[in-house]
């Protein structure tokens, strides 16, 4: 533990506090346990062999990312609803995307890894898997919009738009890409993965599900409350640059 | 927030009542920087009113907080009747602000420019071609494209078009620069009509010899501030 | 603005194509590029036969590039002398600016996808019985209505920001999957590409109509706020 907040005599200007400590810990135990679990206890699958420990990253990493953009949903209707108008949910909303597009890309990555390994091929086109891509497109541009400038409000309100407009054209993408792969591909190859999962494979992927959760959590207090210091930063010069202007008067 | 009634008049009457442009210690942002640190202005109907300052002394800034384009981030602002703290955006249909841009479409006609922004806001041809007449671009001009005209004449085309939406408030940028003499003159000179007819200008500008003579008032903005009344 | 939403829309719709009338920038260069992608695709495919089985997707491909450029254009007319600005700032409602621009853009594209299709027949071999038409000609309005909306909507978004140019692909293009694989699809039975029959296309218009009818209504209600400054 570094020196509690009290002494600090600035509580406010880190962005850890007690609860992000111990989550931080827990969360760094639990990705321990899932590393020995995944890589050590579990057996290998009588399918895959031994790339089926690729899953224990792969699927809570897909989960996180899910988990993570319907955040930004969530948040970005918040922001844009007069009554619960704050920058606060603004923050959240980028925070949780920055997570959401980076375990997205690792589970894409891990994915197609273990797609080679068990299909003998990097990408199929599923439509499973054709959403996730073009989900993961869509909040890089997301991203994008968030750093186009301009004032703290301006950058909430469009991007907050963006995120609902997001939102809607996910499950039309899904849908048509869906009915585009009916006519072409007669079986899903990811729909029906043939993993004999035994119970302590399952349990561990339920482990890595709960600890990736965990970890989102704790990433998402800390980059939310950077972006809150960040934007601070912006501000506080505001104050005093409005002395300096006055004084300039004489 | 909602509970304050902004009291939104029609042209006619509005400025009747009060004061076209009314700020008090109003500070305004661009960015972090306060190009308005605390400005306090009061413009009457029918005058104009040259702003005068040094280049970043927030002459834009004050004449974008009162078109509705910069929000108000402290102090109070009226302009025609519109509270600028809660509806700004509802001022926008009264004003005209003309910067270093005209807002024109340079493939099309004087006369198609004009008639657009006629037509946005219901105004019949008769008053489309009054609009030209004021400006003194009716005749031969009427029928030339933008990109063929000098730039006074841009400028007057521009101009036009706040007639022609009845713009009851005109915020001129620097409306000179760029202009030959004679363009300098004929600017001046339906400017001039234009206030007469009723509407209410502010000029900034920091060409003095230019600028100060068609201003029935002066004042100087220095550092976000306006200085006092330099009539 | 004392007119209505409609009038003013339709009063900078018909601007829009009286600007591009007098230019003629979509005339002259947008709709050659579009026929030159159709050719560049016929080089590198190499193949009538491959040609003739994948005519339908090329040309809404080519439809998806060219509506980049399209609204690239219809934007850098309003952001050249600051009209975009000069609307905003005079209280013209996002709502009527949205509909006018993406009307103005429609009709544009329509006239661009019939470039494009007389390039497939031609180019391609591409064959449109009566019953075919039809399915075509109600596919390329759909189409292009939904197309038109979104690329308006994020159009809108990118005018006038540094770096529009990669801006406005990155975010449009993700969304105009559906209406790639829909029209695409609904093109090949009215082309009767591989033996599809027509009445296997018109399902596919059941997407594209949600496609432009969705994004119709949102691009209208989300133009405000994305635009405004």
């Amino acid at each position: 533990m570094t020196a509690s907040t009290a002494t600090t005599g600035r509580p406010d200007r880190v962005t850890g506090t007690p609860f992000t400590r111990a989550l931080g810990i827990v969360t760094l135990v639990g990705v321990l346990w899932l590393s020995w679990f995944g890589l050590f206890v579990t057996p290998a699958d009588v399918n895959q062999g031994e790339s089926v420990r690729i899953m224990y990253a792969h699927v809570p990493g897909a989960w996180l990312a899910y988990l993570a953009f319907v955040v930004t949903g969530i948040s970005s209707a918040a922001y844009l609803w007069r009554r619960t108008r704050s920058l606060t949910w603004d923050r959240i909303a980028g925070a949780s995307a920055e997570i959401g597009v980076l375990f997205m890309g690792i589970s894409l990555v891990t994915g197609s890894l273990w797609g080679r390994l068990t299909w003998g091929t990097f990408w199929t086109w599923d439509a499973r898997l054709t959403t996730t891509a073009f989900l993961f497109v869509t909040y890089v541009g997301y991203l994008a919009v968030r750093n186009l400038g301009g004032s703290h409000h301006q950058r909430a309100r469009r991007s907050a738009v963006l995120a609902l407009l997001a939102v809607l054209e996910i499950p039309l993408v899904h849908f048509s890409v869906e009915l585009w792969n009916s006519l072409h591909q007669e079986a899903s190859v990811a729909g029906n993965t043939d993993v004999t999962m035994d119970g302590l494979m399952l349990f561990t992927l339920f482990l890595g599900v709960i600890v990736f959760t965990l970890m989102y959590v704790w990433l998402l207090l800390h980059r939310q409350r950077a972006l809150a210091l960040q934007d601070l930063v912006d501000d506080t010069g505001l104050d005093l640059a409005i002395a300096a202007r006055r004084a300039e008067v004489g | 927030m909602s509970g304050a009634q902004p009291i939104v008049t029609s042209a006619a009457d509005g400025a009747a009542t009060g004061s076209v442009v009314e700020l008090i210690d109003a500070v305004a942002l661009i960015g972090s920087f306060p190009a308005l640190a605390g400005a306090s202005l009061r413009v009457e109907r029918g005058e104009i009113l040259l702003l005068r300052g040094p280049n970043g002394a927030g002459k834009t800034s004050l004449l974008r907080l009162c078109a509705g384009l910069l929000p108000l981030e402290r102090g109070s602002a009226s302009v025609c009747g519109v509270d600028l703290a809660t509806d700004r955006e509802l001022v926008r249909a009264h004003v005209g602000i003309i910067g270093h841009t005209n807002g024109l479409y340079h493939d099309l006609t004087v006369a198609e420019n004009v008639g657009f922004w006629g037509r946005l806001s219901g105004a019949t041809s008769a008053e489309v071609h009054e609009a030209m007449q004021r400006m003194g671009l009716d005749g031969r001009l009427s029928g030339v494209r933008v990109s063929k005209l000098s730039a006074g004449q841009r400028r007057r085309t521009a101009l036009a078009g706040l007639v022609a939406r009845r713009a009851e408030l005109w915020l001129l940028d620097e409306p000179h620069a760029g202009l030959d003499a004679d363009g300098r003159d004929e600017l001046d000179r339906v400017l001039r009509a234009a206030a007469a007819a009723g509407a209410t200008i502010i000029v900034a500008s920091h060409e003095l010899e230019r600028a100060g003579g068609l201003a029935t008032r002066q004042v100087e903005i220095v550092a976000g501030q306006v200085r006092g009344d330099l009539r | 603005m004392r007119s209505g939403t409609l009038a003013v829309a339709r009063a900078i719709a018909r601007r829009d194509l009286l600007v591009e009338w007098r230019s003629r920038v979509v005339t002259n260069q947008v709709i050659p590029f579009a026929v030159l992608v159709m050719v560049m695709f016929a080089f590198a495919l190499d193949s009538d036969a491959v040609l003739e089985r994948v005519a339908p997707g090329l040309v809404w491909l080519a439809t998806i590039f060219s509506v980049l450029f399209l609204t690239a254009r219809s934007f850098a007319v309003e952001t050249a002398d600051g009209a975009l600005d000069a609307m905003r700032s005079a209280g013209v409602n996002p709502v009527a600016i949205f509909l006018g621009k993406s009307v103005a853009v429609a009709v544009q594209l329509l006239v661009l996808d019939v470039a494009l299709v007389v390039a497939a027949v031609v180019l391609y071999r591409a064959d449109v019985s009566l019953g075919g038409g039809v399915l075509l000609v109600t596919t390329i309005l759909v189409a292009t209505t939904g197309l038109a909306s979104v690329a308006t909507l994020y159009g809108g978004l990118a005018a006038g920001t540094k770096g529009r140019e990669t801006l406005l692909p990155l975010l449009l293009l993700p969304v105009v999957a559906p209406v790639l694989i829909g029209a695409t699809r609904a093109t090949e039975s009215a082309f009767g590409t591989n033996g599809i029959a027509v009445s296997e296309g018109w399902p596919w218009l059941g997407l594209l109509a949600v496609f432009a009818v969705l994004f119709s209504v949102v691009g209208a209600v989300a133009f405000g706020p994305l635009v405004d400054e």
